[in-house]
């Protein structure tokens, strides 16, 4: 396998963003992350973005995102409907071919326009769940009854909101932050029982790059880079029945994969607040060693679309500042974890 | 300017495409027509329903022409409050979710249940309500209710 770091990395602030359509949103985040590396889009061997034409709610609305890259001269680009996340793993794929040094990897996403509970609906199998339409929230919260029901403390997911929330703070593109004491979120009412608010994520718009980088090229581009040690998606069976809603079978088998062993940071794309004990769990993490979602995660500010590669670029971009020496990044899609990536990361 | 109002037009986004449920699925419907629930058993001998056409752990065809009826009443295995009905769920107003595992299956079936919330709990046992008129399609289940 050829070494791949992520060499730079930047994300826009996450908000109900009314005034920016997507590509202006993404614009002043890809300047960002080619700064620092002296590069230009147009230097890159490969760009691939992801995003999903649904919440834009026009088909190949991820061609126009483009403008943002500028795609003339004609350059080598591909998109996956899906978190860009895996955006990064094709790109690393690519990256394998030996022939390229550099890839570009983004993701946008705005939720806000439209009712993305419903909207993620259409995911679902089309013939014995999707005319139900049921939404995200409430497929959510039938895993966390699951995952209570298996022998979980409500005041488990009450640490999980207060932790994100105080590290959030520390965090300038975070959503939602600050102190908030764990007995007087048990306090607030159910909302989508067993789930109350603060144990889903906001409703986020927001654009996130990722650039990386091969070999030498790396290390030309980067100080400190943060170096792909191993990297492994897996998938569940579909109908949500039919698997433990409890726990992450494919979470556990991508950890395998990847190689996760004692990592000193770990960066778990989870929604919602029981999503992120089930991961912690299937990778084996033990927050005595591990420092958890030191961003605050995607229950602080949760870009669909953009969140799972934030993990990614937030885990390499603490790495490369010196905050640890070894990451595992998650991140997930569709409905209930059911697609769970594992990203491993080094830098020394 | 003063007049703040915003130009708007509708938008309809639709994939206007037909497609065949298949041999399995299509039989699955077919059943609830006939209201009766149909199940498949995979290679790990569990009855799965509505059956999939392909094994999840070993991607081999299940059989189609071997399908198993199962029971109309079950267990609910986990649910969930929907505080914020949206458009096209079975019930304009709060109701609840579950994944019911019908007797006779090995796997929970999701769809609504019309009871008191606070008298939901995983085990209780449930039934289907068939919808008034049965078509071959997943509303032909309108939800599940207490079994008692």
């Amino acid at each position: 396998m050829r070494d791949v770091a992520v060499v730079s990395f930047a994300q826009s602030a996450t908000r109900r963003d009314q005034t920016r359509n997507e590509v202006e949103i993404l614009m002043p985040v890809l300047r960002e992350a080619m700064a620092p590396t002296g590069l230009t889009t147009h230097d890159m061997g490969f760009t691939c973005s992801g995003s999903s034409d649904y919440l834009a709610g026009q088909a190949f609305a991820f061609v126009s995102a483009l403008d943002a890259v500028g795609p003339w001269p004609p350059i080598q680009e591909s998109h996956v409907e899906m978190d860009g996340a895996w955006a990064l793993y094709e790109a690393w794929v690519r990256l394998q071919h030996g022939d390229i040094d550099t890839a570009l990897v983004y993701a946008f996403g705005k939720s806000s326009p439209g009712d993305v509970g419903r909207v993620l609906a259409l995911q679902l199998d089309p013939y014995v769940v999707g005319p139900l339409w049921p939404d995200a929230v409430s497929i959510a919260a039938l895993q966390a009854r699951a995952f209570l029901e298996a022998g979980h403390d409500e005041k488990d997911l009450a640490r999980v909101v207060a932790r994100s929330r105080r590290n959030a703070a520390g965090n300038p593109h975070a959503q939602l932050s600050g102190e908030v004491d764990e007995a007087t979120l048990l306090d607030e009412p159910l909302y989508a029982d067993p789930l109350r608010m603060h144990d889903c994520p906001p409703i986020s718009d927001g654009a996130a790059v990722v650039v990386l980088a091969a070999g030498d090229r790396a290390r030309e581009l980067c100080e400190r880079p943060a170096w792909i040690r191993g990297i492994d998606h897996r998938i569940d069976v579909q109908a949500l029945g039919s698997r433990d809603l409890a726990t992450s079978a494919s979470t556990k088998l991508a950890g395998q994969k990847a190689g996760v062993g004692r990592v000193d940071l770990a960066e778990i794309h989870a929604p919602f607040s029981h999503q992120e004990l089930i991961v912690a769990e299937a990778l084996g993490l033990n927050e005595s060693t591990t420092s958890i979602n030191p961003s605050g995660g995607a229950l602080a500010s949760n870009p669909v679309m953009v969140a799972g590669l934030v993990r990614i670029g937030e885990a390499a971009r603490r790495l490369s500042a010196g905050e640890g020496e070894r990451a595992v990044a998650h991140a997930t899609s569709g409905p209930a974890l059911q697609q769970n990536l594992v990203c491993v990361l080094e830098a020394s | 300017m003063t007049d703040t109002k915003v130009l708007s037009a509708p938008h309809s986004m639709e994939f206007p495409y037909t497609r065949s449920t298949g041999p399995m699925v299509g039989a699955f419907l077919t059943g609830l027509r006939d209201r009766r629930v149909l199940g498949v058993r995979d290679s790990a001998g569990r009855v799965v329903v509505p059956p999939p056409e392909y094994d999840a752990a070993t991607a081999a065809v299940l059989p189609a022409d071997d399908l198993i009826e199962v029971a109309t009443e079950g267990v609910v295995t986990s649910w969930s409050w929907n505080p914020k009905p949206r458009a096209g769920q079975p019930f304009e107003r709060p109701f609840a979710w579950a994944l019911v595992q019908l007797d006779g299956a090995d796997t929970g079936l999701l769809h609504a249940l019309d009871a008191p919330r606070e008298s939901i709990r995983t085990g209780m046992r449930v039934r289907i309500r068939w919808a008034d008129e049965t078509v071959g399609y997943i509303k032909d289940i309108a939800c599940f209710e207490p079994a008692s």
